[in-house]
This record gives structure tokens, C-alpha cells and sequence, in this order.
């Protein structure tokens, strides 16, 4: 997948509750069965490649599904080969950043990986271009908004995120190693926002321009 | 026909298994050459797409785990980072207890499927090989469970040796599984015991995500995982379709 002025590698991952307010939506349920505990390590979800769409693609939402999650995600583009990078220079790997559109079947339970619920075809837009990291500076203090049919939805901010960018790339890489062109979402606030077939949704980061897609009926 | 991806001299080659004069068993590279096994590094016998694998696809192992079975099959996907060809290494972090690899059946997907129905589902194969599925289980959390951490371990998707055409496996629900560690038995199963078969699974899962040539399904392992050490070497092996071999490796070799 080639999202300008990058040739991506296709691979994209995902963070669950890396926002704050993410985080504090378990807060209660997460000393509780299924989870006993709250994450330790980062919790991560892939996103693979039928999933990923362009920006003005129309996603399609799925037969007798009501209503699409849209979490408006900053997303770190890899430039080299990433294992065990320590906070201190985790972002001399990052090439730039790019939004994430990260959608998903609205679902209660974390417990299980959600595959049938984040892996639908075209689930995952990602653009409209990489902007180079030297021209985003601080990527713990980028605003995110979501906008639905023009609506602003969400307003949330990239200081608010449990692990910065730079503590997420080293936690992440210290049991997986990345590699030039991967795709590392750090997640989304919560509430996530919702829309329907007909909508379209518009993520903004700042710096990083505006990703807009419509959510399109299942043919 | 069985199909190995290999690197030589220099090269990333399509390679078979060829019978040397000395009577062992070498490869034939697509250019002509002729080569020992051992001369070569084996890599992961296709283009490998997206990986996708099964949890508690086998009752026996359910059980083993004291699981009650699954509504739907239960689904994760591996990344790239976590592949390695036979013969391969895979590194055990220092101070766990519990590493343990999984003999699975990999399915490779050969044309786009869609909505396919389990009557037809098998069309879509281009082959199997086999596939050990590592998992360290001190790092398993319970979201997203099997989380990365746990699963998506640089090395820990070994496929391999070879790409054994579809035509050649009659019935990929009539083959016998099984693991040596250092040469003594550990793991048996046969395919028959998968919970959801590989035409369901191919059913089930291009319902709701496209199957595109490259990918693969992971299809679960059987009763019988064990704890495995540094230096132990790990045979999965499929009735048919191949015998992957794996080092266990040490932090100090990844200078950790």
C-alpha cells in the first residue's frame, strides 16, 4: 500500500486502551472476570491488509450492523528496522506519521482478539499522505477530531495517551521488532464515536490533514 | 509437487526436493543448481500474507486447557516479524516457565475467497505446509487473549519445509500430527479432531474478510504442548506434508 510521498509494508497495529479516558471506561470491570487484572504490556491488534483503505474510499458496513465504531487514531509510520528501542530515541526510527481511521463493529468485551469485529474489508483507511516527523515536532500534543456528516464528534489529544509515542515504540519493540513502512496506531479515546451507512467520517490530525471516508450500505 | 523458498550464494531461490547421487536428500533450485540441504537457509516456502490462527481448534487440547469449546472459532492474526523458515531459531526470553510450540496444519490460500461455502471451500487452496505456533505462556493477559506479547514473538511462526501442493492432499482432515523434542515424542493428533475443519474455517472466515492469495490459516494444535528449553530442537511433523524442524535459542544470541 502506497500512501504518498511512502511505500507502506501494509503492516498496521493497533492499541487498545493507550487513552487515558480508554483506560478509565475499564477501570471498573478490569479487576474483574474475564480480565482479573489491567494490561501490563502494551494490547495490540492487527489490522491486515484487506482491511486497509484509502482516503474517499467507501467503507462498507456490514448486513444488520447498525452502526460503525470510529476511533480517529494518530498513526507512527516506521523508518527502519525497530527492536528494543529505548524511549530516549525511539522516534529517530519514525519516518513520519499518517491518521488511522481504526473502525470497528461495536463490541463490549475486550477479552477475546475481535478479528470478525476489526478485520472487515476496508476497516481500516489510512492518509491521506505521511508527513515527514520533522514537520509534526511533539507527537504527545497533536489534537484529533472526529467529525460525522460534518458534526464534530470527538476532540481528544495525543498528551492524553497512557503510553506517549516514544514509551509506546519501546515497550512495543521490546517483544516484536518493526520494520520500515509498518503502521503503529496508538489508540483512540473513548467514547468512540459512531455513524451509519450514508455518513461520512472525517478524521483530522493536527498536521497531518484530514482522512474522510463514507460509510456505504452493504450491496 | 513440494515447493521450498530458499536463500543461496547470494540469491532467494524457488527450490524441490531433489535425490543427490549420494542417495540423501538435496534441492534442485529453479536456476538449475543442485544443492544439500544443509547449504542452504530455508525460508518460509511461499509469500506470506496475512497470518491468521486458530485457538482451541482441537478438543483434546481444549480440554488439556480446561476450556469450555468456543461459540465461534476463536480467531487471532500474527505479523510478519514472527516468521521463520525450517531450521530456524527461535529465541526463549530468560526467566519464564512456560514456552511451549504448537504442530499446526497451515493452510495456504491460493485464489481470493469470498463468501465461500464449505462444499467448495477447498478451491481455494494452493497448499499446506506445517507450522509451529510458539507461544510464551507467562506473557498471556486477558485482553485481547492470546495477546501479542504472548504470540506475536519475533520467530515464533515457523512454516515450513515445503509448499506441499493441494492436489497432493487428498483430505487435509485425515493426517496425523506430531512433535519431537530432541528426538522423544511429545504431541500427537491427528486432523480429523479439529473442531472447525479447514473447509469451515475457510467458510467461516472469508464471511467476513477477504482470503487472498499468500495468506494462511494456522489451524490449531492438539492435546500435548509441552515446556521447552535453550537448546532443544523441535520436529513437527504432518503426515504428507513435511517435518519442520526449530532451535530453542538464547537471549545471549539476540545480545540481550
Amino acid at each position: 500500500m502506497s500512501v504518498p510521498p511512502y511505500r507502506l509494508s501494509g503492516v498496521v497495529y493497533g492499541t487498545l486502551l493507550n487513552h487515558r479516558s480508554a483506560l478509565a471506561a475499564v477501570q471498573e470491570v478490569a479487576n474483574q472476570p474475564p480480565y482479573k487484572a489491567l494490561p501490563r504490556a502494551p494490547v495490540l491488534y492487527i489490522k491486515p491488509r484487506n482491511t486497509l483503505a484509502s482516503h474517499a474510499d467507501v467503507v462498507t458496513v456490514p448486513e444488520r450492523v447498525e452502526e460503525l465504531e470510529v476511533g480517529g487514531c494518530l498513526g507512527v509510520v516506521l523508518g527502519q528496522a525497530a527492536c528494543r528501542l529505548s524511549a530516549d530515541t525511539a522516534l529517530h526510527a519514525v519516518a513520519g506519521y499518517v491518521i488511522v481511521t481504526d473502525i470497528s463493529i461495536p463490541h463490549a468485551s475486550f477479552y477475546r482478539p475481535s478479528v470478525p469485529l476489526k478485520c472487515r474489508d476496508g476497516f481500516c483507511p489510512i492518509g491521506p499522505r505521511v508527513t515527514e516527523r520533522t514537520a509534526v515536532g511533539d507527537p504527545d500534543a497533536l489534537g484529533i477530531r472526529v467529525w460525522v456528516d460534518g458534526e464534530l464528534k470527538q476532540s481528544a489529544n495525543t498528551r492524553d495517551l497512557v503510553r506517549p509515542v516514544a514509551q509506546l515504540l519501546a515497550d512495543v519493540t521490546d517483544f516484536m521488532t518493526l520494520s520500515a513502512g509498518d503502521v503503529l496506531a496508538v489508540g483512540t479515546a473513548w467514547p468512540v464515536p459512531r455513524a451509519r451507512a450514508g455518513q461520512t467520517v472525517a478524521v483530522e490530525v493536527d498536521g497531518l490533514g484530514r482522512l474522510e471516508n463514507r460509510l456505504g450500505g452493504a450491496s | 509437487m513440494k515447493r521450498a523458498r530458499v536463500a543461496y550464494a547470494g540469491g532467494i531461490h524457488a527450490a524441490e526436493p531433489h535425490t543427490l547421487e549420494s542417495g540423501q536428500t538435496g534441492l534442485r533450485l529453479a536456476d538449475g543448481r543442485i544443492v544439500a540441504e544443509h547449504e542452504v537457509v530455508w525460508l518460509p516456502p511461499f509469500e506470506v500474507g496475512t497470518i491468521i490462527a486458530l485457538g482451541l481448534n482441537y478438543a483434546d487440547h481444549v480440554k488439556e486447557l480446561a476450556f469450555t469449546k468456543q461459540e465461534d472459532p476463536l480467531v487471532f492474526l500474527k505479523g510478519p516479524n514472527t516468521l521463520v523458515g525450517h531450521r530456524g531459531l527461535t529465541r526463549r526470553p530468560a526467566g519464564v516457565s512456560f514456552m511451549h510450540y504448537e504442530c499446526e496444519l497451515a493452510v495456504v490460500i491460493g485464489r481470493t475467497a469470498r463468501n465461500a461455502r464449505k462444499a467448495d471451500a477447498l478451491a481455494h487452496v494452493a497448499g499446506y505446509c506445517v507450522a509451529n505456533d510458539y507461544a510464551v505462556r507467562d506473557y498471556l493477559e486477558n485482553w485481547y487473549r492470546p495477546n501479542l506479547r504472548a504470540k506475536n514473538r519475533d520467530g515464533a511462526t515457523a512454516l515450513g519445509p515445503y509448499l506441499v501442493d493441494a492436489g497432493d492432499v487428498p483430505d487435509p482432515g485425515n493426517l496425523e500430527l506430531r512433535t519431537l523434542v530432541n528426538g522423544r515424542v511429545t504431541q500427537t493428533g491427528h486432523t480429523r479432531n479439529m473442531i472447525t475443519d479447514v473447509p469451515a474455517l475457510i467458510e467461516y472466515l472469508s464471511a467476513f474478510m477477504t482470503l487472498s492469495c499468500g495468506d494462511v490459516i494456522l489451524t490449531g494444535t492438539p492435546e500435548g504442548v509441552v515446556n521447552v528449553n535453550v537448546g532443544d530442537t523441535v520436529t513437527c511433523e504432518i503426515e504428507g506434508i513435511g517435518s519442520l524442524q526449530n532451535t530453542i535459542a538464547a537471549d545471549a544470541l539476540f545480545g540481550r
